[in-house]
């Protein structure tokens, strides 16, 4: 069993008890402790069920790379899944619940499936629910949807919140371990800016576990110095519990800062993520130990050597009192040394190497009355959700069992991998080292930047050095010349002089034994979580998936939420031996970020709840909440809908304000409307060029409607134009296109037309905007007084300035309804104080406000187009029959020759109609009236669509427009609509102007 | 080293909107004597260089582009500086326009103010690398801004009016209660 030892743990403070539950079940452990330390101590090693087989999963691992202990954490608001707990702190009153398991963790319905496993080979999925195929979507779908996942998604709303950073310095140093600490120490001791990043809570990574000594100091007290000393110098920031997450192009990299999950009663954001532009980026991210592929080595109680040791050192916890050592190299001793100080049992180390002579560490373990079986390898593990004991096998051989021994724990380890992602991340190259086994950064391929040179360094552990003098003098010189790098000059100092044991050369054991057959084979695991083993990949590669991609996609190897950090070498030399070639031949699968999961939340950020999106707001924002505003978002802004009373419905309300514009008087917020200033020289040219008709002819004080087209010729947007000097033209534009189109203005300035002398100025809001409209309209502005706005004064399409009711205005006599109207703009500033005075001299003129659908009404009634409606980004002004807006008269205009672009000239391009049902019903908007036949792909042909529809009050029926076949050609001709309701409409062309189409009613 | 507390809400920095301030937008070229001086007429300060702010109280000039400045005067003078300037201006190929009712500027104050505005703008503000007088266009998560230092501890923001309901809310959460990142004040 495993247990907390009466001594050690450098890291637990045992003054400082917690309590913590695990699947109900009341635990203790100390301050200091990982989740999974803790539960080792109350000998809970079982936390898990594996993804595919269900198979009782223990803890392998102590830190980031651990591929089974994934557990729910937290309820509520709290809640989260498949968090490790191997990287999750205790706190006092910590909520854990274990994943994948029916009824329960000891017993689970869906470990028959591990009985069944020689039934579910690699590619499984692919293989079985391919036929027949209707089964799919009823059958299969939901039954791999029901499998899919390992922990629960949240139902309740997080409860905490997230924020970023923007962080710039000249050297980010990722990895605070002794590496990290000296690369921050001697580019900070240079001068540089320094943030240095560490996922634990702690600096110093393995070296305090692992030992030895710098300049004749135990290591641990040269990390505790390095960091006091980075921590009290002004250029350095040191940021515990903070990953480097992922590198980027241009320096710019992604730490993921958990300020709370240790401490969730404390205040403040729960994750902070870091977004940080750096000079040179060094990654100094250690390494990670690598299983060993035998059979059984998936039963809970077989953990990496590292973590065995990191259990019994950093929290005085043993995993078990008989701990069998088994590994292909040096390192795994440091573990049975360790066991053994800390009065923990040994039975026995495999090596699965034999050599001339003892390494220091092998003598040292023998010393200490070790068995060493050189030469040998574990057959099989005693066990079902603990282990018992091994059976020995000569590593040489097929497997037969010479011996078997009894033991808790089995340490494997076949060697370490560095942790090579971030390098990665961005384009840095590997290397294959045999010496080691493994892919290290080839620094002659580091990530560049845009002048060609490296702007990432990698040091330490990271970049495959594993003795202590390498590492720390690694460190010490990366760290001076990413300093340099960014502009500093390293102080010309000694590395310090580290010290540790030479360690004999490993073996390359990718399989044990190294004859396993068949069935030892098919009990070998790669990927715990996703239960790949070595004969998964070995058929996927006799079945042809030769690329390591694709034999990664089919066998769902290093797919699991640990992203292969353990199985990804092991399963990539597996597949090389299959498929016969060596193993930098198939390479590594891609790393991308982010190193290990960061929350949503991180990604989100401040973006939530209030400030999830920026909505943009009126000066008469306010007025129109408080008086029944049905919302409707219009690009960023939101407009009302419809203004609606007590008792009524929205339908109601746009149908009342829609006649009340016609009978009496409506006003409406026209603020979001684009109204950008174009000065200067050039300007009556550079407008000429920009909209279809003439502007440069128009009269100072006049207005004029003007359409605008992309270089295509489709239709970009229109609106009103006014002149109001010799040089200066104020341009209306959509409410969405105001930004777009004030930048497609300084697109053409800046780039095409950069001599022409002209300058733009987007003031959209700089007015709030109403427009009076309806037969009382000029009662209303009379009634505010101040200026002539009689029809002799201020004819349609004229402009003039003024006060009304003692405001500084803008009038502009333009009609997007039909009716006598007016658009009034006053200083935003005073747009509510104009509105509260229309809404009281309209009071006797029966005035209403309105909104956006009675907008869309009354224009469509009018049969007046709207950007965005009846164009999509594939209408020219031709289908819209606007071609009185063309100007013949002009050279040229943007848009101009796409139209006789033959494709455009086509007279069987649908043209814009009005459509209006026999019944007096509506058209369902987007509707397509239907064409005798089929086309080549068997579907009925179509001859026109809706492009907008409504039921108008006024005319007390169903009104449309269209794009229809030749439709102006066919007025009174019958086309039928079918709806997605089951009816088909019919419907008959007819003019688009359904109402007053001599325009007499807009100028009175 | 933390004041949070001594802010309304128990918040890491002040924030609050400013009263209405006279904007002028000023386009031309800035190389011009013409231009330089409906500028620093109206501002009564010297013109600035790229990338800076010479403001005092609320007149100044921002530069905002190599041929746009943005001219701060009291917001009740706007109509007669804009007259100044055009007059000024002359026939010179220049634009100025009143903004003032287009924007909405906030203040952040305090010692926490830098990591306030870190946490929005993707700008480096370090106390060495922007100190008063430096003036930066940028964006506040995701909308447009503008801002300048009033004093060591203090930042002027712009933003549209739009979005100043926005903004607020977005200062007030970046400067929630026990966010301080101690990044730059240690």
């Amino acid at each position: 069993m495993s247990t907390r030892l009466a001594t050690g743990g450098r890291l637990i403070n045992t003054d400082a008890p917690m309590r913590f539950t695990f699947n109900g079940k009341v635990m203790k452990g100390y301050a200091g402790d990982t989740l999974a330390s803790a539960l080792l101590a109350n000998d809970q090693m079982l936390v898990g069920r594996s993804f595919k087989y269900h198979r009782p999963r223990g803890i392998v691992a102590s830190g980031v790379e651990e591929p089974n202990a994934l557990v729910n954490l937290g309820v509520e608001g709290k809640f989260e899944p498949n968090q490790r707990a191997t990287t999750t702190e205790l706190f006092d009153g910590l909520l854990a619940t274990s994943q994948n398991h029916w009824p329960s963790l000891e017993f689970d319905v869906g470990a028959l499936n591990a009985r069944l496993s020689r039934f579910m080979p690699a590619g499984f999925y692919y293989k079985m629910f391919i036929h027949p195929r209707p089964l799919w979507k009823h059958v299969y779908e939901p039954f791999i949807r029901q499998a899919a996942g390992l922990g629960q998604a949240p139902k309740g709303r997080d409860a905490d919140s997230y924020e970023h950073f923007y962080a710039f310095c000249d050297v980010l140093v990722v990895g605070a371990g002794i590496a990290g600490l000296m690369a921050a120490k001697s580019a900070a001791d240079a001068g540089a800016r320094v943030l240095s990043l560490e996922q634990a809570p702690q600096g110093g990574g393995r070296a305090p576990v692992d030992g030895g000594q710098v300049d004749g100091v135990p290591v641990d007290k040269v990390v505790d110095q390095l960091v006091s000393e980075l921590t009290e110098m002004p250029n350095v920031t040191l940021r515990l519990r903070t990953m480097g997450a992922g590198v980027y192009d241009h320096g710019y990299v992604l730490g993921y800062e958990r300020l709370t999950d240790h401490a969730p009663d404390q205040p403040g954001p729960r994750h902070r993520l870091w977004r940080i532009k750096a000079g040179q980026v060094i990654t100094a991210t250690g390494a990670i130990e690598r299983p060993l592929s035998f059979a059984g080595n998936d039963v809970p109680g077989v953990m990496l050597a590292s973590a065995v040791r990191d259990y019994i050192v950093n929290y005085g916890v043993s995993p078990g009192d008989r701990v069998a050592v088994v590994t292909n190299n040096d390192d795994a001793y440091r573990t049975a040394i360790a066991v053994k100080k800390a009065g923990l049992d040994v039975p026995v180390i495999l090596d699965a190497r034999v050599l001339p002579e003892d390494s220091p560490l092998m003598a040292e373990a023998r010393a200490a009355g070790i068995r060493v079986m050189m030469g040998h390898g574990v057959a099989s593990v005693m066990g079902g959700k603990r282990v018992t004991g091994i059976g020995v096998c000569a590593q040489a051989g097929e497997g037969a069992v010479l011996e078997e021994i009894g033991c808790d724990v089995v340490a494997m380890s076949g060697g370490w991998s560095p942790v090579v992602h971030l390098w990665s991340h961005c384009g840095g190259k590997l290397q294959w080292d045999s010496d080691y086994a493994m892919f290290r950064p080839d620094v002659h391929k580091a990530p560049v930047g845009g002048d060609g040179a490296a702007f990432v360094r990698t040091a330490g552990a990271a970049n495959g050095h594993f003795g202590l003098h390498e590492i720390v003098g690694d460190g010490h010189a990366c760290g001076g010349l990413a300093a340099k790098a960014t502009g500093h000059t390293p102080r010309k100092t000694d590395a310090p002089q580290g010290d540790s044991p030479s360690e004999a050369p490993l073996a390359q054991v990718w399989i044990m034994p190294q004859g396993a057959g068949k069935t030892l084979r098919a009990k070998a695991w790669l990927d715990y979580q996703n239960d790949v083993k070595v004969s998964d990949v070995q058929l996927a590669a006799q079945e042809g998936f030769e690329s390591v991609e694709h034999a990664k996609r089919y066998t769902t190897l290093g797919m699991a939420t640990d992203q292969g950090k353990l199985s990804n070498i092991n399963g990539l030399a597996i597949l090389s031996d299959a498929l016969d070639q060596p193993i930098p031949q198939t390479g590594t699968t891609t790393f991308r970020p982010p190193y290990t999961p960061i929350s949503m939340g991180a990604i989100a950020g401040e973006a939530r709840g209030a400030v999830f999106q920026p909505i943009r707001r009126t000066p008469m924002h306010d007025w129109h909440e408080a008086n029944g505003a049905d919302w409707e978002p219009v690009g960023a802004w939101r407009r009302p809908y419809a203004y609606v009373r007590q008792g009524e419905s929205v339908h109601d309300a746009v149908m009342r304000e829609t006649r009340n514009t016609r009978e009496n008087l409506g006003l409406l917020d026209a603020s979001t409307l684009g109204k950008l200033l174009v000065k200067g020289p050039d300007a009556g040219r550079f407008l000429d060029m920009l909209y279809t008709n003439m502007m440069s002819t128009l009269k100072p004080g006049k207005c004029r409607y003007g359409l605008m087209c992309g270089e295509n010729g489709f239709l970009i947007d229109d609106g009103v134009v006014a002149r109001i000097d010799e040089d200066t033209w104020l341009c209306h534009t959509t409410t969405g296109g105001a930004d777009s189109i004030h930048q497609h203005m300084e697109e053409w300035l800046q780039t095409e037309w950069w001599d022409w002398q002209v300058y733009v100025a987007n003031l959209t809001e700089q007015y709030a905007q109403v427009a009076v409209v309806g037969p009382n309209a000029r009662a209303a502005l009379e009634a505010l007084g101040g200026m002539d706005v009689s029809r002799d004064a201020l004819g349609f399409m004229e402009w003039a300035d003024g006060t009304l009711g003692g405001f500084d205005a803008r009038v502009y006599r333009i009609s997007f309804s039909g009716e006598l109207s007016y658009e009034v703009a006053v200083r935003a500033s005073q747009g509510q104080a104009f509105w509260d005075a229309l809404m009281a001299v309209g009071d006797s003129l029966g005035v209403m406000p309105y909104g956006t659908e009675a907008l869309h009404i009354l224009r469509a009634e009018k049969g007046f187009i709207m950007i965005g409606d009846e164009t999509d980004g594939t209408v020219i002004p031709q289908d819209l029959g606007l071609h009185w807006a063309l100007s013949k008269k002009k050279d040229d205009y943007l848009g101009k020759r796409a139209h006789v672009r033959s494709h455009m000239a086509d007279p069987d391009r649908w043209k814009l109609v009005g459509l209006e049902t026999l019944d007096g019903s509506t058209l369902p908007d987007g509707a397509y009236a239907v064409a005798d036949g089929t086309n080549a792909n068997g579907q009925r042909n179509v001859q026109g669509r809706v492009t907008s529809s409504y039921h108008s009050p006024n005319l007390g029926k169903g009104i449309a427009m269209g794009l229809v076949h030749h439709g102006p050609d066919r007025m009174g001709e019958v086309i039928e609509f079918p709806g997605t309701d089951g009816k088909t409409y019919q419907a008959r062309i007819v003019s688009p102007v359904f109402y007053d189409a001599a325009g007499e009613k807009q100028d009175v | 080293m933390s004041e949070a507390g001594t802010h309304p809400g128990g918040h890491i920095a002040h924030i609050t909107q400013a009263p209405a301030q006279g904007m002028i937008t000023l386009r031309g070229d800035l190389s011009t004597s013409a231009v330089k001086n409906a500028a620093t007429g109206v501002a009564a300060v010297d013109m600035p260089a790229r990338g800076q702010a010479n403001c005092v109280e609320d007149r100044g000039i921002a530069w905002m582009s190599p041929d746009e400045l943005l001219v701060l005067c009291p917001y009740d003078t706007v109509e007669a500086n804009v007259d100044k300037m055009r007059a000024t201006l002359g026939d010179a190929h220049a634009l100025a326009v009143d903004v003032s009712d287009a924007r909405a500027t906030f203040l952040v104050e305090g010692t926490h103010a830098r990591e306030v505005l870190a946490k929005l703008a993707p700008v480096d503000l370090a106390p060495d690398a922007f100190v008063p007088g430096m003036f930066r266009r940028t964006r506040l998560a995701q909308v447009p801004a503008a801002f300048w230092m009033r004093d060591a501890r203090t930042f002027q923001i712009v933003c549209f009016r739009s979005h100043a309901q926005y903004v607020h809310d977005l200062l007030k959460t970046a400067a929630a209660p026990g966010s301080a990142v101690a990044y730059f004040t240690g």
